[in-house]
This record gives structure tokens, C-alpha cells and sequence, in this order.
């Protein structure tokens, strides 16, 4: 049997290799995720102005909100342009929870409603949900550790 | 010591059955393939059961064009990428012909040339049909992400290819031959070190340019026996990874007669990113393309050969490096032997 593996070619590989347009890539996803920020903040200010929300109760329905526009924007087949246009821009703000979920959703809904929808929904959010709850435990700890101290 | 098969009666293609989807009715290359799905549902209710009706239709279209019934048909040498090989049995399963599910992945298409003309030339069968097929959101739905998921894709990544593409294979003096089958070389897997399923082509290139050198001394040819050397769908980065290997290796092939279909079928869309992949890459260009022109005489002998990758959504969860395969068959307008 010969050697199998040919490491000897990872530089050949590279040399044709075509990087992510960083610098381009970056503004992109600073422009879109600016303007989807805008309009959640825009969706605050209405709430709280026409709504009987303040600043601190107006943070959920608008979260709720931008993640219905994410899910008619999906539903319709956008999303997924503006995803590849806009990398990080489309995919941090709650948007791209909303995205993650509901392409999950419609993907494996030929499976059924329960293995399909129900097994598979959270097949790609529920990491961010998992590490989010386990993070926030971590420091929830921390913070009352240091309370008790005396530090904070 | 390995060697090319050379097959003395030279099997012909005597008819073709290629369908796509409605990305692949923009292509260039449209013209050569003959059904197309309005969307890529194709009528069903899921992308699996799209893909089998393509595979079907492409069946029978060539089962038509070749003027022959199910029952003369000796022999189906079908295969796909996903998994179990649904796709191709489940169709399999509306025709009375035996069946043999085939995996090369996106190699699958030479891979059942190579067997068909050797079940042909060995008296083991008189008539075969093979062939291959892939659907973009059914291998995005299995190995990538969901189809409406907005995921940025590297300018690395490709395009799956969603059709069907059949031939039928029989004897090379059947009245309907179009282009003859004369020898196929069988690839080794080879590994090449990339672990980025978003960089396939890198990936393939070294099995595409182990099978092409491999080829040129099992079989004694040259390339200039050759008017093209056409690989499946090593897309813009593998192609020249694969070329400056072959170069290295002392087997220099000119530009303009070094071609890969993955490049090839879909024009200059930017949104295909590197260019187009998947089993039907190959089948869809090498069944319709490239067998008319051959047909036409306006080639006389080209040299196939389709990549493919051997890995499965979980051996690169696993962090294994990918594994390819690409198999090359000579296919000739020439029944003679000398060009």
C-alpha cells in the first residue's frame, strides 16, 4: 500500500485557492446588519410612540416582530440572497435566528409535522440556543460570585 | 499492474435522455438536452421525488430514441447521491429491467460508461442503459444546509447540477450508434489533504490528474489523440490545481483543449459561485454536449473523465479529509480505431 495522503500538495492547493473578499465582505455585512438594526429601532420608537410600551417592555414584540419579517422574507425566498450578499450582516441580527429556524422548518416539513418540522426545527438554531443558555449560566455565576466578594 | 481496458468491439451510444431544471434551461448548452422541469419540484411534493421523476423521464426518453422496449434492455446502471440511492432505485422500480445501483459520486456517470461497455464487450449483455443524476436542493438539503438558510457561500464553493442524464449502450454495429466507447481507465482514491466540503474541486484534483497520467501510460495514448480531455466538475480552482499537477508529472495538456464541465455548463453566472458539480454535471455535458458534437463529427475522440468525492455529511463533521475518485473513458466519433 503507498502512502495514501499527499500532503506535499497542500501548497499547490492554496495557490489557486480564492480567499473570502474580507475588507468587501466586512462593509457588506456592516451596511446590511446596520440597516436591519435601524429598522428594529425604528420598530422600538413606534411601538413605544403609538403602543402602550416603554423603552424596557418595547425590546420583545419588536424581537418578535423582525423575526415575522424574517420569516416572510425566507418563506418568499429572499432571505437566502441576502444571506449570500451579506454574510454576518443578514446572519447575527435576530433575523438570522428567525432564518435559521423557519428555513429548518420548511426544509424538512416532507418528513412530516412531528419528525419533520418538530425534530429538525431547531436543527441549526438550537446550538445558538443551547451555547446562549449555557454562556448566560456561566456568567449569571460569575456576576454572583463576584457579588457576593464584594468585588462588583 | 493496473491497466486502461481497451474494449476490441467498441460499444456505441446509441441514444441519449437528458433532463434538468429550470436553472439548467439558461444554460449555453440547453439546446443539447431535451426536457426541462418548470420548477424544482418537477410536479412532486419533495426534491427526492423530483429528482426520480427526472431520472424517469430521462429513462424513457432514451428508451424512445433508441427505439427499443424495456424488455431488450439488458441491464440499468444507475447512481446518485443521496443516501441509499434512492433517487435511482426508487425509479429503477418502474422499469422491468435489472438493475445495479452504482456510487462514484459525481464520477458515477463514467463509472457506468466504463461497466456498460464492458458488460457490452464481454457478451454479458447486447443492450445497457446508464447513467447519472443530482437536484441542487436535495444534496444542499443532505450535505449543506437548508435551501432557504442564509448562509454565505466561499467563491470556492459549487453549484449542484439538478437533472438526469441516460445513454443507451449497445453494440457498435447497431444502425443508431452515435459515438463509439473504445477504452476507459478506472481511478484510484486519492486524497489530497482538504477537509472544506466548500472546496471540492482542490479536493478532486489530484484523483482527476492521477486517472489522466495513469490513463496516458496504461493506454499508450498521447494528447494528441485527443481533440478535448473533459473533466466532470473540478470547477475554475481544482481545473488548475489539476493541470499544474499534470504538468509536474510531465503531462502537459494545451488550454484550449483541457475542458471541464463544470466550468462549462452554465456560462458566466456569478451566482454558480466556481462553477457547477454533482453526478449530473458530467452526464447532463458528456450525454448532450459533447455527444452531439462527436455525433456531428465535429470531434473525433475525446477523453472523459468525471470526479468525484467520496464523503458523507458526517465524515467531514468527523474532520476527515475528503477522498476522490474520477474515472476516464475515451469516447470516439470513429468506428475504425485510427482517427
Amino acid at each position: 500500500m503507498s502512502q495514501q495522503k499527499e500532503p506535499l500538495f497542500q501548497a499547490e492547493t492554496s495557490r489557486h485557492d480564492k480567499k473570502r473578499p474580507l475588507v468587501k465582505n466586512c462593509i457588506k455585512a456592516f451596511v446590511v446588519g446596520g440597516i436591519i438594526c435601524t429598522i428594529g429601532q425604528l420598530v422600538t420608537v413606534l411601538l413605544i410612540i403609538y403602543f402602550p410600551f416603554t423603552e424596557q417592555t418595547a425590546g420583545n414584540p419588536t424581537v418578535s416582530i423582525m423575526v415575522f419579517l424574517s420569516m416572510l422574507l425566507t418563506g418568499f425566498g429572499l432571505y437566502n440572497k441576502l444571506g449570500q450578499f451579506a454574510g454576518a450582516g443578514s446572519a447575527v441580527p435576530v433575523t438570522g435566528f428567525g432564518n435559521a429556524v423557519v428555513s429548518a422548518a420548511i426544509e424538512h416539513r416532507s418528513e412530516g409535522l412531528v419528525l419533520g418540522v418538530g425534530g429538525n426545527i431547531f436543527k441549526l438554531a438550537g446550538s445558538v440556543i443551547v451555547y446562549g443558555v449555557v454562556s448566560a449560566f456561566f456568567l449569571a455565576l460569575i456576576k454572583t460570585l463576584l457579588i457576593q466578594w464584594g468585588v462588583l | 499492474m493496473t491497466k486502461t481496458w481497451i474494449f476490441e468491439s467498441k460499444p456505441a451510444i446509441l441514444s441519449a435522455g437528458i433532463s434538468g431544471g429550470p436553472f439548467e434551461k439558461e444554460s449555453p448548452f440547453a439546446k443539447h438536452f431535451d426536457f426541462f422541469s418548470d420548477d424544482l419540484y418537477n410536479e412532486e411534493k419533495s426534491f427526492e421525488k423530483a429528482q426520480r421523476s427526472l431520472i424517469e423521464k430521462s429513462i424513457t426518453n432514451s428508451l424512445e430514441k433508441g427505439q427499443v422496449t424495456e424488455s431488450e434492455v439488458d441491464a440499468l446502471l444507475m447512481g446518485d447521491l443521496i443516501n441509499q440511492l434512492t433517487p435511482s432505485g426508487f425509479a429503477a422500480r418502474q422499469f422491468d429491467i435489472p438493475y445495479l445501483g452504482l456510487f462514484s459520486a459525481c464520477a458515477t456517470s463514467m463509472q457506468g460508461l466504463a461497466l456498460s461497455a464492458a458488460l457490452i464487450d464481454g457478451g454479458y449483455c447486447e443492450k445497457v442503459l446508464t447513467g447519472a443524476s443530482s437536484h441542487n436542493a436535495a444534496v444542499e438539503k443532505q450535505f449543506r444546509y437548508p435551501t432557504e438558510y442564509g448562509g454565505q457561500k466561499p467563491p470556492t464553493a459549487q453549484w449542484t447540477v439538478t437533472g438526469a442524464g441516460v445513454v443507451l449502450v449497445g453494440k457498435s454495429t447497431d444502425p443508431l450508434a452515435q459515438a463509439y466507447i473504445e477504452k476507459a481507465t478506472i481511478g484510484r482514491v486519492r486524497d489530497i489533504n482538504v477537509s472544506d466540503p466548500f472546496n471540492m474541486g482542490a479536493a478532486m484534483s489530484l484523483a482527476a490528474a492521477d486517472v489522466i497520467e495513469r490513463h496516458f501510460i496504461h493506454s499508450g495514448d498521447t494528447v494528441d489523440d485527443y481533440d478535448f480531455i473533459v473533466t466532470g466538475d473540478l470547477a475554475e480552482i481544482g481545473h488548475s490545481i489539476t493541470k499544474d499537477i499534470l504538468s509536474e508529472r510531465g503531462v502537459s495538456i494545451p488550454d484550449e483543449k483541457f475542458l471541464d464541465c463544470g466550468k462549462m455548463i452554465y456560462g458566466n453566472r456569478p451566482e454558480v459561485l466556481a462553477g457547477a458539480s454533482g453526478p449530473a454535471c458530467s452526464a447532463l455535458m458528456i450525454y448532450g454536449y459533447f455527444l452531439d458534437e462527436l455525433k456531428a463529427g465535429n470531434m473525433k475522440r475525446i477523453l472523459s473523465v468525471a470526479t468525484g468525492a467520496l464523503l458523507s455529511p458526517l465524515s467531514f463533521q468527523q474532520k476527515e479529509t475528503i477522498p476522490c475518485i474520477a474515472h476516464a473513458v475515451a469516447i470516439t466519433s470513429h468506428k475504425g480505431g485510427v482517427v
